[in-house]
């Protein structure tokens, strides 16, 4: 008991810590954004070298709320960080003529110069990577279909910057475990070992069962952890945080995907008997049911993919949205934005609070139907011969 | 919408560093982490346990030195309930025998005093006998020292004498 108290002290200090920078470097984001108000400057500290030359012309194009959260929740070819200032990252493309590497500082800070390629021209058009023609003005449509984008983005740098967070946690933790085995755990293992026994005794073992779980602990606590770190890390404002990365289409798509595979090649034939033919349906019920069964073997993985993506990206876009706010009226009115700002705040706070919560829920959500998918693909089911030990099995397990 | 495509290059990476990391975190930290987990939990139950067995034992123990003590307390109770008894089956022995005894010797004593008074009696009876006798000769012999004397005895007693 005492030591649960122990765990938690430093880690509601942290927590605090947390959200003053939130709400602090959430208006740093959103000072940041390249449409500035002249309003902003009254809220946020930012002080950029540009600025002073920038703010005018910003003030007469207007604050776009919209495409500064959506440059925040979507990739990019370089990190931006504070101001004028952003991290170039490698651009790989891989085209008909073959694979190129060179930085995206080419492309200049808003992606309006044209970079020439060995292969071919290069321009950033949206976001995306182009083929430009020799003039470095059109787009080659024909060479542009070929080009496959496999740079570093802000993403995936995010995402190796994670895992090696991850890699650098858990290496650890295992050796505090391998240094003094049988002791009780000590500072970081002490944080992260609850969270592993949560996985392994609220997750796995009640969805999979107790005899078949451990085959599959370490995908759901690698699972698990991915998320988690990675939304903890969106919730923090400044490098190296504040990526969108588990709210990116992307990698909802390949964590859902890896669940799909796991469960395809683990099935045992109970599993693929009631996906193609349901014991004790009548044949007519059948023809209906089995695509219904079949469409559901991909909708489970689909809906997990969704609903971490739309609940990471909603957060992100919220907290930014409530910030957003404070420009928009800062435009009409430099003393309503000042007023909106604090009722901002309050929302932001309280939305920061909602969304540490969303962040371990959709970990923990994710996780949990991966592991009843799994469960659901190693029951042995309830044949007549199976029936009686499944359910004694159950009763003396649980 | 950019934000619902799907990136090849994104995806192309996680797939590639997602197996990496779940290789390397399988092999080298959720493996150890896992087993001394395991290992630790196990060796706390056997602990708890072996305890709850020695308590069970110590229990026992406990139950068994109380009823020892118990049977102790009831044999030195049945000792000593032994040895009051002997004690007064002795002592009532002994006063039943001793009154025996008194009253034997008190039925002797008194049959040898009634033997004493009768032997008394009877040397009393043959004195008062012989003294009467030796008074009967005396007085005889003075009665018949004279022939006057003699003469008038006779007639007395022929006086007496009745001749039918």
């Amino acid at each position: 008991m005492t030591n649960k108290i122990n765990i938690f002290k430093p880690f509601s200090s942290a927590l605090f810590l947390l959200f003053a920078f939130l709400f602090i470097s959430n208006a740093t984001f959103a000072g940041d954004s390249d449409n500035k108000p002249a309003a902003m400057q009254s809220e946020v500290s930012v002080t950029a070298p540009a600025e002073g030359s920038d703010k005018k012309e910003h003030t007469e194009g207007g604050f776009d709320a919209g495409k500064m959260i959506m440059e925040h929740v979507s990739d990019s070819h370089s990190w931006h960080l504070f101001g004028h200032y952003a991290i170039p990252l490698p651009i790989i493309v891989k085209t008909d003529k073959g694979i190129e590497v060179f930085s995206s500082s080419h492309f200049g800070h808003e992606g309006e110069e044209r970079y020439q390629g060995s292969n071919y021209n290069y321009g950033l058009v949206d976001g995306s990577i182009v083929v430009v023609d020799s003039q470095l003005e059109g787009v080659d449509a024909a060479a542009t279909a070929t080009l496959t984008d496999f740079s570093i983005t802000k993403n995936v740098a995010a995402m190796l910057i994670s895992m090696l967070l991850m890699l650098w946690v858990f290496l650890s933790v295992a050796k505090a475990y391998t240094k003094n085995p049988g002791k009780a755990p000590k500072g970081l293992q002490s944080f992260i070992e609850p969270l592993i026994i949560f996985v392994r005794d609220d997750v796995a073992k009640p969805s999979i069962g107790e005899k078949k779980y451990e085959r599959f602990m370490p995908f759901l606590l690698t699972v698990f952890f991915f998320i988690l770190f990675n939304n903890y890390l969106g919730l923090i404002p400044f490098f190296p945080g504040g990526v969108n990365l588990t709210g990116s289409i992307s990698i909802a798509m390949v964590l859902a995907g890896f669940t799909l595979l796991i469960t395809f090649f683990i099935a045992n034939k109970h599993y693929w008997r009631h996906v193609f033919a349901m014991p004790g349906v009548p044949i007519p019920v059948l023809i209906i049911l089995t695509p219904i069964e079949i469409l559901g073997l991909f909708l489970r993985p689909f809906v997990l993919m969704i609903r971490l993506f739309a609940n990471i990206t909603a957060g992100h876009i919220i907290a930014l949205a409530f910030f957003s706010l404070i420009f928009i009226f800062g435009e009409m009115n430099a003393g309503l934005g000042l007023g909106v700002s604090l009722f901002s705040l309050v929302f932001t706070i309280f939305m920061g609070f909602l969304e540490l919560l969303v962040a371990f829920l959709q970990a923990y959500v994710f996780t949990l139907l991966s592991a009843i998918y799994f469960g659901s693909a190693v029951d042995e089911g309830h044949d007549v011969h199976n029936h009686v030990d499944d359910h004694t099995d159950s009763r003396t397990t649980h | 919408m950019e934000l619902v495509k799907p990136s090849i290059g994104l995806i192309f990476w996680m797939v590639v560093s997602f197996s990496i990391i779940l290789f390397l975190l399988k092999k080298f930290a959720w493996k150890p982490i896992l087993g001394m987990i395991k290992e630790r939990e196990e060796s706390i139950e056997n602990a708890l346990a072996s305890a709850e067995k020695a308590k069970e034992e110590m229990k026992a123990l406990q139950s068994n030195n109380e009823k020892i003590l118990a049977d102790a307390r009831a044999e030195r109770d049945l000792l000593l309930k032994d040895a009051r008894d002997i004690r007064e089956k002795m002592i009532s022995d002994a006063k039943s025998i001793a009154s025996k005894e008194g009253e034997r010797m008190l039925t002797a004593a008194r049959e040898n005093i009634q033997n004493e008074k009768m032997a008394a009696i009877t040397e009393l009876k043959n004195q008062v006998a012989s003294l009467s006798i030796d008074i009967a000769e005396k007085i005889l012999k003075s009665e018949l020292s004279s022939d006057e004397k003699q003469k008038s005895l006779v007639t007395t007693l022929l006086k007496d004498v009745k001749l039918n």
